[in-house]
């Protein structure tokens, strides 16, 4: 009985009810073509993009900032793996240079916010245009097709061989990795704190400056996986691809429980968030409604998820 | 009688705040409300300001019933309350702050000339006129003179009836209170009825001729403070007889653990030298604003020093919290709320908090570990929760620091600087913070405080040195100091 109490004040649980009522609603509406497996499946691989992205948003707002260059550094990526792969890399290196890349750019937003103490904000609002820009000139303001060089089988799904694609592995190891490193690991402690009150995490020798930073290329890290991803599933480089992705990445956060003052929020959660997401863009489509209502109800869930949110702290203490 | 409160109940959920509370008050009379925290202080004062509703009980307002359903009603009908920490728009002008939700208004837009009128007169009775006029940006201010604005916005209201004051001279010097006395001993005067909620009882026996004690929800006890001690009060709000506040054992100052070398902030302070030893607790007197904050800031490094040394057993650290808690000192921040604890946190999680703990190998930080450092601690120092998991926000002020206590002696600091420990925390737990401290100090760690309250410094402290202007006295034997003549210093 303790260990259900328990269980039922996890932060993700509110979300994770929601995204089974919502799912259970799209399943008796349209229970022909949403409950086959292969929906599933699409389900998750289109959500793997966004919950990398969101995994490291999720990060980022728990310990206190924000991160609007995701969809800039997703974008930056797929370019650059599509300029390796056209001159002849392998993969790997076009992979490694990807996840490289991420990081350094999420570096450069740790330094604007520690080092010029620019507000995180308008900090990563630079780098969105200035990443976009730059995945802008690099492409020469096209698209790159380049050989995937198998690099496309990362997001397939092969009927009757591989019905999960590796990708969707890929973000529940990243979410595995984070949720643990946020909950077990002192690093993970001190973002937390430096979240939930600087000065106090300042007082007690947390090097906040360094927390900071870290976080931050770690964000990037997670947006250039999310990037070489992105480019499995597009199989080209494209410059424009991906705008408004940190919004949904910050939509998932914000429905799993986060807080953008910071402190709060959960891997379980943002994951959930993203997968809801999905759900109801899927949804959506599977009963033939327009684009625009999908975005209304994403809107209108948005908001009802805060709401309980409150309704549910309010009540904790 | 202006006030009369028979048998007020309120609960909140399961706990019952107030169980039984009956008050009279009389028409220009100062009125102490004593208890510890948790007492059912703030509930009360809650609910004869409007914040909360009571669930049973009386209430009469010269003689007619009085249940305000809100702040504002409770402000027509002549009640208006001064908070401990008074919230406080810091962009806005003081006049505006006093007119804050009544402008007065013509044509919908703000009278400009009856509202610079209506808080003119206010800042008039509270005798305002030196330092700042209602055109003064709030940010501007001290902490005193925005409490003397926030007095002047209860009185702006005309009919004026009851007064509250919560721990109205926490954030206050010696000189501020006197001036807060007047004031408040004028409004008496006027026949304003002024409830006074202090946890300094020299300071009720200076200001208050009657007083009602709660302890645990209920009123336990009303009479004039003439014709009662003040160990009586003590034993009163305590439920117990409290035999000894300042503990006091045997200690052996051994080798210098914290050596400061004319250190000098960026503005405060302006000059410190001091030699801290193992088994020594060392006061710093001193006004609010000489610089004593500032002082212990800048040994920690959390302000820049722009001239000194700071040496920990020998050696100079750099000016940066995380060398200074590297090299094992810890500072009690004076600010609780806003830098003390993490206050969205739980106790686990801020007593575990410090950079430097080890809560398990390879940097991993397992909860189950912080948990059980936690219930430790909880059970040392006879912290009032729920358990480890609970949020810090929902505890009591002494409780909270306790948290911030055990923070540092989780730390295994050697060296402990404690600005304000005791302040707005109830008796018992004042007692315990005391106990502490001694035990500390007698197990070789070294203490360097800063405190407001001289009786408090006088009887735990082994040396006093006094901040003057940003510059420190030297450091001399507590034992052969007197309240008045720390005073005489820090005022010179």
């Amino acid at each position: 009985m303790g260990a259900l109490k328990d269980l039922l004040k996890k932060p993700w649980v509110g979300p994770f009810l929601a995204l089974v009522c919502v799912y259970a609603l799209f399943s008796a509406l349209t229970p022909d073509t949403f409950l086959r497996t292969l929906n599933l499946v699409t389900m998750l691989r289109q959500t793997a993009v966004v919950a990398i992205a969101a995994i490291g948003m999720a990060l980022i707002i728990i310990h206190g900032g924000i991160d609007l260059s995701v969809g800039s550094t997703v974008a930056l990526t797929t370019v650059v793996v599509a300029k390796c792969l056209q001159g002849g890399a392998s993969p790997a290196t076009a992979i490694l240079t990807a996840l490289a890349l991420g990081a350094l750019a999420g570096a450069l937003n740790g330094a604007l916010v520690v080092g010029l103490r620019i507000t995180p904000f308008i900090a990563t609002l630079g780098t969105m245009s200035a990443l976009r820009g730059i995945a802008k000139g690099l492409a020469d303001e096209q698209k790159i097709d380049a050989p995937a060089r198998g690099l496309d089988n990362w997001m397939a799904v092969i009927p009757g061989e591989r019905l999960v694609p590796y990708g969707v592995w890929l973000a529940l190891g990243a979410a595995v990795v984070c949720a643990l490193l946020l909950g077990y690991t002192r690093f993970g402690r001190h973002a937390v704190a430096v979240g939930s009150n600087e000065l106090t995490a300042r007082l007690c020798g947390v090097p906040v400056a360094r927390v900071r930073l870290m976080i931050y290329a770690l964000g990037g890290l997670l947006a250039g996986l999310a990037g070489v991803l992105e480019f499995s599933t597009l199989t080209v480089g494209d410059p424009t691809d991906s705008v408004g992705l940190e919004l949904e990445a910050i939509a998932a956060v914000v429905i799993g429980g986060g807080s953008l003052s910071g402190g709060q929020g959960s891997v379980p959660g943002t994951l959930i968030g993203a997968l809801l997401l999905t759900v109801i863009k899927a949804g959506c489509t599977h009963l033939g409604m327009p684009n625009w209502i999908q975005e209304i109800l994403t809107g209108a869930i948005i908001i009802v998820a805060m709401t309980l949110d409150r309704a549910r702290q309010s009540t904790r203490d | 009688m202006r006030l009369e409160l028979g048998h007020v109940q309120k609960a909140f959920g399961a706990a019952q705040a107030l169980a039984d509370v009956s008050l009279r008050a009389s028409a220009g009379a100062v009125h102490a409300v004593l208890g510890e925290n948790g007492a059912g202080k703030s509930t009360l004062m809650k609910i004869l300001s409007g914040a909360e509703r009571a669930d049973a009980g009386e209430l009469l307002l010269d003689g007619a019933p009085f249940r305000p359903a809100t702040p504002e009603a409770a402000r027509r009908a002549g009640v208006s309350i001064v908070y401990q920490e008074p919230l406080f728009c810091a962009d806005l002008t003081v006049r505006e702050n006093i007119l804050l939700g009544s402008e007065p208004l013509r044509n919908g837009l703000i009278d400009a000339a009856r509202s610079r009128d209506i808080a003119r007169r206010a800042l008039e009775q509270v005798g305002v006129s030196r330092s700042f006029g209602p055109e003064t940006p709030l940010r501007q201010l001290s902490p005193a003179d925005r409490q003397l604005v926030s007095i002047a916005r209860a009185l702006s209201n005309d009919d004026c009836k009851v007064l509250i004051l919560d721990e109205p001279t926490s954030a206050l010097t010696g000189a501020d209170t006197e001036r807060l006395f007047e004031i408040v001993r004028k409004l008496a005067a006027r026949g304003v009825t002024v409830l006074y909620i202090s946890h300094f009882l020299e300071e009720v026996e200076l200001i208050a001729s009657e007083y009602t004690v709660l302890r645990d929800g209920r009123s336990v006890a009303a009479g004039k403070v003439a014709d009662t001690t003040r160990s009586e009060l003590v034993s009163l709000m305590a439920g117990r007889t409290v035999t000894e506040l300042f503990p006091r054992s045997e200690r052996a100052p051994g080798d210098t653990a914290l050596e400061i070398r004319e250190l000098a902030g960026r503005r405060l302070p302006k000059s410190a030298t001091l030699t801290l030893r193992r088994g020594e607790v060392v006061g710093i007197a001193g006004l609010v604003g000489s610089g004593r904050t500032e002082l212990l800031r800048a040994i920690y490094g959390l302000d820049p020093r722009r001239a000194g040394q700071v040496l920990v057993a020998g050696t100079a650290v750099a000016a940066a919290p995380v060398a200074l808690a590297a090299r094992k000192v810890g500072l009690l921040s004076e600010d609780r709320k806003g830098e003390g604890l993490a206050e969205s946190l739980s106790i686990a999680e801020n007593v575990t908090l410090s950079g430097t703990g080890q809560l398990g190998p390879w940097g991993l930080a397992l909860p189950a570990t912080s948990r059980s450092s936690a219930a430790r601690w909880i059970a040392k120092l006879g912290i009032r929760c729920r358990g480890p998991e609970q949020r810090v926000r929902a505890l009591s002020g002494g409780n909270q620091q306790k948290v911030a206590l055990a923070r540092l002696l989780e730390q295994d600091v050697d060296v402990l600087l404690l600005d304000e420990p005791t302040r707005g925390i109830d008796v018992g737990s004042r007692a315990d913070i005391y106990r502490l401290i001694d035990e500390l100090a007698a197990r070789g760690k070294a203490v360097l405080m800063v405190s407001s309250y001289l009786p408090e410094l006088i009887s735990i402290c082994d040396r006093i040195a006094v901040m003057v202007r940003g510059s420190l006295g030297p450091a001399r034997p507590a034992r052969a100091l007197t309240e008045h003549a720390l005073l005489l210093e820090a005022t010179g």
